[in-house]
C-alpha cells in the first residue's frame, strides 16, 4: 500500500515521537505578520531564546495596514504600534521583514508563492488559520496560534497531531462563469464547516488537474472553513512552470523536482476518506447565512429548515435572522451596498483579470461602494502593467494598495450597520467585516463585480458570455 | 524552561454559552487584536454579541465562572490565540463542548487550558442543570474523564497525550520540543531543500 504527500512529509519532517503522543515536526518555512507574532516574540525574550533558524523565517505586514494612506506613522496609533513592534522583533531576532514600503510586501499567503518560498513537500506554519493556501504547491501548510508561533520561532518544530486524509476528488469540468471559489464554496457546503476535523483534505481530480496554481490556493485556502487544517494538492507540472525562476526557486531544479515528484500521493495511496464530488453539479455559489457552508447556487433557493437535522436548525434559523433572509427566497436580485474584491482567497492577478472582464465598459450602480485591493504589491504592479487598475477605475472601484483589508477589518476598510456585502473573502460570520451587525456574501471575485455592477446579487454567467 | 503546573481537575460554576460554530471573531472581535499583548482582551470577549443584549456573560448568575459549556464546533475561524487568551482572562480555565475547532483546541492544550467533549445528549443535561442551579460547582476530572455536577456525572472524552501532559503538569509544548536538541538540526540536515537538493534526500 501506497502512501499520500501528507504521510510522506509527515513522515520526513518527523524530529521524535513526544511523550504525549504528539509528533515533533520539523517545519520548512515559517511565515510571520504582525498580528500573532509579538506576543511570541515577548515570550522567547522572557525566556531568553533565540530564533533557532531565522533563515527559514520572513516576515511581513498584511493584517493592520492600510490600503489607502501608508505613509507612516499610520494614522490608527494601534496599528503604528504594531508595526514599529515587528520592525523591532524582526530586527532583534535577524529576521527579514518585507515591510510596507518594500515591493514585496503582501498578504503572507500571497507573497509566500510569488517570492518562490512556499514549495512541495514542505512543512510550512504561519499565525493565520488561511495558511492552507500553501497546500497548493503540494506543502504541508498549518495555521497556527501564538504559543505555537513561539515554539516555532523557538524550535523550528511544532508538536502535532497525526491527522487523518480524506481525498476530494472533482471530477469532469467546470462550465463557463464557474471559478475555483465556487468550487470550495461547494465543498464546504457538502462537507460542513466541521466535517474536516482531524483531517487533511487532499484535492484532486479532473477539475483540480485542471485548475492553475492560483484556482489551487483559492481551494486550499478555505480548508479551515471547512474543518480541515491542512488542504493540499499533490505536485505537478503547473506547480513546477509557476516556481520556476522564482527569486527563492531551487538553483538545482531538475534534482528539486525528482524530489517533489516523489513526495506526491502513490497512485495506491490509503485513504482515510474519498468523496467524489461531480463538476458539472457546481453553479456559481453564493454564502447566505453565518459560516461558510450556508451557501447556495445563485439560481437556487435558499433551503427551507425541515431541509436540516434538529440539532441544526438553531444555527439555521440564526442565521436566517442575522441575514435577514427567508426560506425559499432566491439571492439573486439581493441589492448590496458593498463589492469587495481581494484577501488571501482570491485577490490575485487571476482574480483581477476575471473581475476585470466583468468590470470592463460598465460602472458600478448607484450606492454601491466598491474596492479592489491586490493580495500584494507585486500584484498591483502585474495589474497595473496591463491595465486592469483603468479598467476598475473607470468602472467607479477604488484601486487600492496590497493588506488584508475588508476581508478581517483590522484597518479602516469597514462595513457600516447593516450593510450587505458581496465579498470574494473567506468568511461570512457575524460581524467578520467590521460592522458588529456587517453582512457578508462570499461569492467569487467575478460574481463580486457582478453585484458590484448590478448592484444586486447577480448571475455572472450573465455578464461574461 | 518548564512553565507547566499539574491541571488534574478544574473546579468551579460553569457558564452556559449555547449555540454552535460560534467562530473566534465572535468571541474576540478582529479590532482587539490590534495590541501586541493579551492583557486586556477579557473587557473585550464576545463584545458584539453582547452589545444585542442577553448575552450569558453578562448575566448575574454566571459571573465568577470558570468553566464554559458550548455545542459543537466551538472556536471555529481564525487562528487567533487571543479568543482562549480573551476567555481565560474573564475567568474561564476549561471548556467542556460538543466539538471544538482544531486549532482553538491546538491553542488552548499550548495555553493550559484543557477542552474535553461530552455527547450532545449529556451536554443538553449540563447545560439544562446549569441553567437551573447556576450556583452549583462543577469538576471538569481529567483522571476519571467525567464533568461532575449537582445531580451526577456525565463521560466526558480528551485524548490521551494532553489529558497525560495535564495530569503530569508538562503540557509546555516548548519545553519538550526544547528538549530534542540536536535531534531538530539532524531532522532538518535529512531534507533536501535545506541543502538545495545538493544530495539526495
Amino acid at each position: 500500500m501506497g502512501k499520500t504527500l501528507l504521510h510522506k512529509a509527515w513522515d520526513q519532517h518527523t524530529v521524535r515521537q513526544l511523550p504525549s503522543g504528539q509528533t515533533q515536526l520539523f517545519i520548512g518555512l515559517h511565515l510571520v505578520h504582525e498580528v500573532t507574532s509579538p506576543q511570541a516574540f515577548q515570550m522567547l525574550r522572557e525566556r531568553g531564546l533565540k530564533v533557532r533558524m531565522p533563515e527559514r523565517t520572513f516576515a511581513t505586514v498584511d493584517h493592520i495596514v492600510p490600503t489607502d494612506l501608508t505613509e507612516r506613522p499610520f494614522i490608527d496609533d494601534l496599528a503604528e504600534q504594531m508595526m514599529v513592534a515587528i520592525e523591532q522583533n524582526t530586527s532583534e531576532f535577524e529576521i527579514p521583514l518585507y515591510n510596507i514600503d518594500d515591493k514585496r510586501q503582501g498578504v503572507v499567503h500571497v507573497i509566500g508563492p510569488e517570492l518562490g518560498l512556499t514549495q512541495p513537500g514542505m512543512t510550512i506554519a504561519c499565525g493565520d488559520s488561511h495558511t492552507s493556501t500553501h497546500g497548493a504547491f503540494g506543502a504541508v501548510a498549518f495555521g497556527i496560534g501564538t504559543s505555537q508561533v513561539r515554539d516555532v520561532l523557538a524550535t523550528q518544530c511544532l508538536a502535532m497531531d497525526q491527522l487523518k486524509v480524506r481525498r476530494i476528488v472533482v471530477n469532469g469540468s467546470l462550465s463557463e462563469g464557474i471559478y475555483a471559489k465556487d468550487v470550495i464554496l461547494h465543498i464546504i457546503g457538502q462537507l460542513g464547516v466541521n466535517g474536516g476535523v482531524g483531517y487533511g483534505y487532499e484535492y484532486a481530480g479532473s477539475v483540480i488537474e485542471a485548475m492553475s496554481i492560483e484556482e489551487r490556493m483559492t481551494v486550499c485556502n478555505m480548508s479551515i472553513e471547512g474543518g480541515a487544517r491542512v488542504g493540499y494538492v499533490n505536485p505537478d507540472q503547473t506547480t513546477y512552470d509557476y516556481i520556476k525562476g522564482r527569486p527563492h526557486a531551487p538553483k538545482d531544479f531538475d534534482r528539486a523536482v525528482e524530489w517533489w515528484n516523489s513526495m506526491a500521493s502513490d497512485a495506491d495511496a490509503d485513504y482515510d476518506d474519498v468523496v467524489e464530488i461531480n463538476g458539472a453539479d457546481i453553479g456559481p455559489t453564493v454564502t447566505w447565512g453565518i459560516t461558510p457552508a450556508q451557501s447556495v447556487g445563485i439560481d437556487q433557493a435558499l433551503p427551507e429548515l425541515g431541509d436540516y437535522a434538529d440539532a441544526e436548525r438553531v444555527v439555521v434559523q440564526e442565521a436566517f435572522d442575522y441575514m435577514d433572509f427567508k426560506p425559499g427566497q432566491k439571492l439573486a436580485g439581493t441589492k448590496v451596498d458593498v463589492a469587495f474584491i481581494g484577501s488571501c482567497t482570491n485577490g490575485r492577478l487571476s482574480d483581477l483579470r476575471e473581475a476585470a472582464k466583468v468590470a470592463r465598459g460598465r460602472k458600478v450602480a448607484a450606492g454601491v461602494r466598491a474596492l479592489v485591493v491586490p493580495g500584494s504589491q507585486e500584484v498591483k504592479a502585474a495589474a497595473e502593467a496591463e491595465g486592469l487598475h483603468e479598467i476598475f477605475e473607470e468602472a467607479g472601484f477604488e484601486w487600492r494598495g496590497a493588506g488584508c483589508s475588508m476581508c478581517l477589518a483590522m484597518n479602516s476598510d469597514k462595513l457600516q450597520g447593516r450593510e450587505l456585502c458581496a465579498s470574494s473573502s473567506n468568511r461570512n460570520f457575524k460581524g467578520r467585516q467590521g460592522s458588529p451587525t456587517g453582512r457578508t456574501l462570499l461569492m467569487s471575485p467575478a460574481m463580486v463585480a457582478a453585484a458590484a455592477v448590478s448592484g444586486e446579487v447577480a448571475d455572472v454567467r450573465g455578464l461574461v458570455n | 524552561m518548564e512553565n507547566s503546573s499539574v491541571i488534574a481537575n478544574v473546579t468551579g460554576s460553569a457558564v452556559v454559552v449555547r449555540g454552535g460554530d460560534i467562530d473566534t471573531d465572535r468571541i474576540i472581535p478582529a479590532r482587539y487584536l490590534r495590541t501586541v499583548t493579551f492583557e486586556n482582551l477579557g473587557e473585550h470577549v464576545f463584545e458584539d454579541d453582547r452589545a444585542q443584549g442577553d448575552h450569558p456573560f453578562d448575566e448575574e448568575r454566571y459571573q465568577g465562572a470558570s468553566i464554559l459549556l458550548a455545542n459543537a464546533n466551538f472556536g471555529c475561524g481564525s487562528s487567533r490565540e487571543h479568543a482562549p487568551q480573551a476567555l481565560t482572562r474573564w475567568g474561564i480555565n476549561a471548556f467542556v463542548g460538543e466539538s471544538f475547532a482544531e486549532i482553538f483546541y491546538g491553542n488552548c492544550i499550548a495555553m493550559g487550558l484543557p477542552c474535553l467533549r461530552v455527547s450532545a445528549e449529556d451536554m443538553q443535561t449540563l447545560m439544562a442543570a446549569v441553567e437551573l442551579d447556576p450556583a452549583q460547582e462543577l469538576v471538569v476530572d481529567l483522571e476519571a474523564r467525567k464533568v461532575r455536577y449537582a445531580g451526577g456525572a456525565v463521560a466526558a472524552d480528551i485524548a490521551d497525550g494532553p489529558r497525560e501532559q495535564f495530569i503530569k503538569g508538562n503540557w509546555d509544548s516548548l519545553g519538550q520540543l526544547l528538549d530534542a536538541g540536536d535531534q531538530i538540526g539532524e531532522t532538518a540536515a535529512g531534507l533536501p531543500y535545506t541543502n538545495g537538493f545538493a544530495v539526495a534526500g
